[in-house]
């Protein structure tokens, strides 16, 4: 149960980084951690004790196996969430070209 | 001498190294369907391959060394092939992505049907296309302002 | 076997307008157009001659609680053709529209991603594929918000990458818990261990749904981003994210999710309706007091999400009647509000009502096309607008809601007030804008496109006769009305 606890900890983390840091890196690396967080939930949900790794190999009776399909899930995740940065941290460089400044609380031409 | 890129180490290192990373992703792909890895694994080996060059030797250097264009074609056509081999598998076999080909036996480099295939198609696909991805954020240079 | 296609089409069009289309944009616009008419015709094809059945068609020929199975349903079927005319539209106004900002074969490359991850999104059966279709349709739409590569454009993008990501975040930690729960993704398998658990589950799975897909619809509390990212984007990517984007990946999966899968607890029902309630009054205030065309029209895509959510909060025939068809006609009149504006701000270089005037002179159509969508989006007989509106009000008298019912009045006449507003400033005010005064001409694609939407505007309140109605929309309400029908007829069709 403290996993759990501990890992919805790491995703309060990374909500309080988006909602009250300035800068915009920072601001990335936190929707990283929620996203981080995410993962883990499911890979903790796929946990079992005492079970290996599901792969095969040569030689090798099948055993107790965690569930493998999480695993594929996450890999999924990690590669959408890979653009999503890779998205961001574009954006966020052409911020800084156009407005000299990575503080969010400065870059506010939208506004109403 | 070239001012761009690191030290003299690091250049003779990575050029020794280069071809062993991407002969180790090309293994990482190839074996998909045997061990840990496959075609998203070897694919990042290999455009992590790619990114030690620019970081050793460069920007100008690399863009020379490399055909950027060149690489997002692979790219997109890796892709389509993917999507055709998909379509491909809706007419052998009983739907979309379907492994139409025979399984063969197991532990055998060639086998398990059309996965190898699949992971040498997301090997190149992916490999490129973060290379692709990481340059394009490294050739953004901050201050200029320019209007294409 | 039709079903992959709705996802193969524009996919392959993508990667192959990258791999063709050299430095011009010819051969994007051909093979873009080419590959949206087909999924169009495709989707014209289920719905007409295949409405009342149910097709499943699983990924790779395996079978059910193991693959990723596509559902082909009456709701989904509706959707795309929704979304692939819509696209279909948005595409032919594109072709100047977007020669005018900057020409290169990206931006039709990134729609036909955007369609691809939208038609996912509503044909998959899967929750986790849904995921990946959505994060597709989201990313494009990140990198078209900021395509005209302005300082607001980039700042807009980033504001609704953050929230869009936050969102994401929480849906997949819903689809974490899910899995955990019921060991299935499928949603039919899901529905079918749901029923045996405890509603409690539900409700806290349905919380962190409702907050991650309402932050994709831009219910009220979740809606910061939506007027910065549709109002700074280009004319018909604004269509296309306030026409359909937000109805496909935000009401579209609650619906589905809700209805289909949790079975419509009552709870989620009053949630709906405390939530699309606010969504009208509040964004029907912050409408009036915009001066920026497009952020008014932004603004009041939030308020009529509430009206569709409305809707679906009561649940009953009416307001679901009401809510589907606001939803085609929110769909077709918002595009085409949104593509005038585009036209103005080709034409006039400004998108501030007060430096507007007297249009009529200047764009005929333009003007002529913006009263009609005004007229349908404000409730005028015989316009879609005024039947959609007067169902779910129906509606609402008849569950005996009556405070809702008045609020949701008072936010039709607060629409009429903004959009009064929005015409008499805009395109008929006082300063009168001759034809010398209009910097780039409008083309024949951007007529004919504002044109056929506005000619739709008026034939889609044909479907409400009764006797085309049972043909077209009833099958639609039935699959939303059936709610977890659909775990027996997605299972038998295995």
């Amino acid at each position: 149960m403290t996993v759990y606890v501990l890992c919805f900890a790491l995703f309060l983390v990374g909500v309080y980084g988006v909602l009250t840091k300035r800068d915009l890196i920072k601001i990335i690396l936190s929707t990283g951690i929620m996203g981080y967080s995410a993962n883990l939930f499911l890979i903790l949900f796929a946990y079992k004790k005492g079970a290996v790794y599901p792969i095969l190999s040569k030689g090798e009776e099948i055993k107790a196996m965690v569930d493998p399909l999480p695993q594929a899930l996450v890999l999924t995740s990690i590669v959408i969430e890979l653009g999503i940065t890779a998205m961001l941290v574009a954006l966020a460089i052409k911020l800084y070209e156009k407005y000299k400044t990575f503080d969010i609380t400065k870059i506010r031409r939208l506004s109403g | 001498m070239n001012r761009e890129g690191m030290t003299l180490i690091v250049r003779t290192v990575t050029r020794i190294s280069v071809w062993l990373i991407i002969l180790y992703g090309i293994y990482i792909a190839l074996h998909g369907h045997l061990t840990p890895g496959g075609g998203f694994a070897g694919g990042v080996i290999i455009s992590l391959a790619f990114l030690n060059v620019t970081l050793a030797y460069g920007r100008k250097f690399t863009s020379r060394w490399l055909d950027i264009g060149l690489l997002g074609d692979i790219e997109a056509s890796s892709a389509s092939l993917i999507l055709a081999l998909g379509i491909m598998g809706m007419a052998f076999g009983g739907g979309f992505l379907a492994n139409f080909l025979s399984h063969g036996k197991l532990f055998h480099l060639v086998s398990a049907g059309t996965i190898p295939i699949y992971n040498i198609l997301i090997g190149a696909k992916v490999g490129m296309a973060l290379f692709v991805v990481v340059w394009t954020l490294a050739i953004t240079r901050i201050g200029e302002e320019e209007e294409q | 076997m039709i079903l992959p296609f709705f996802v193969i089409i524009p996919l392959l069009a993508a990667f192959l307008i990258t791999l063709i289309s050299g430095k011009k944009d010819n051969w994007a616009i051909i093979l873009s157009i080419l590959a949206e008419l087909s999924v169009l015709v495709l989707a014209v094809f289920c719905y007409f001659f295949k409405l009342d059945d149910v097709f499943v068609y699983s990924m790779s020929g395996w079978k059910i609680p193991y693959t990723i199975c596509l559902v082909q349903d009456a709701l989904s079927c509706f959707m795309l053709i929704v979304v692939s005319t819509i696209a279909l539209v948005s595409l032919i106004f594109s072709v100047t529209y977007i020669r005018h900002l900057v020409t290169s074969w990206r931006y039709y490359a990134l729609f036909m991603l955007l369609v691809t991850g939208m038609n996912g999104v509503i044909v998959t059966g899967d929750l986790f594929n849904l995921f990946v279709f959505m994060e597709i349709a989201l990313f494009s739409a990140y990198a078209l918000v900021s395509y005209g590569r302005k300082a607001e454009e980039f700042e807009a993008a980033f504001k609704y990458a953050i929230m869009g990501s936050v969102s994401s975040s929480l849906i997949l930690v819903g689809i974490a818990i899910t899995y955990s729960y019921t060991s299935s993704l499928t949603m039919a398998t899901i529905a079918e261990t749901l029923k045996t658990k405890p509603v409690e589950v539900t409700y806290w799975l349905g919380g962190l749904f409702l907050a991650g897909f309402g932050l994709k619809a831009a219910m009220v509390p979740f809606h910061a981003w939506l007027p910065d990212a549709h109002s700074s984007a280009p004319a018909p990517i604004s269509s296309m994210l306030s026409g359909v984007l937000i109805k496909s990946l935000g009401v579209y999966t609650i619906v589905r999710l809700f209805f289909n899968v949790f079975g419509a607890p009552a709870l989620f029902g009053t949630l709906l309706l405390v939530f699309g309630t606010l969504s009208i009054i509040v964004a029907s205030f912050l409408a009036i007091g915009q001066w920026d065309i497009k952020r008014l029209l932004a603004y009041s895509s939030i308020s009529q999400i509430g009206f569709i959510l409305v809707g679906f909060g009561v649940g009953n025939f009416l307001g679901i009647l009401g809510a589907i068809f606001h939803l085609l006609s929110h769909a077709i009149f918002k595009s085409l509000l949104f593509y005038n504006t585009g036209a103005v701000e080709m034409a006039l270089g400004t998108r501030d009502m007060r430096q507007m005037g007297d249009l009529r002179k200047a764009l005929p159509v333009t003007s002529f096309t913006s009263m009609v969508g005004s007229l349908a989006i404000m409730g005028m007989p015989p316009f879609n607008g005024f039947f959609s509106k007067l169902f779910i009000i129906m509606a609402l008298i008849k569950a005996k809601l009556y405070f809702v019912a008045f609020l949701v009045v008072g936010g039709s006449i607060l629409t009429i007030a903004y959009f009064v507003k929005f015409q008499r400033y805009g395109f008929r005010g006082d300063r009168v804008i001759e034809k010398d005064m209009v910097k780039e001409p409008i083309s024949f694609g951007m007529k004919f496109s504002m044109g056929f939407l506005a000619v739709l505007c008026l034939l889609t309140s044909v479907m409400l006769i009764p006797g085309i109605r049972e043909a077209v929309i009833d099958p639609v309400i039935n699959v939303i009305a059936n709610k977890t029908g659909y775990i027996q007829s997605v299972l038998s069709g295995r």
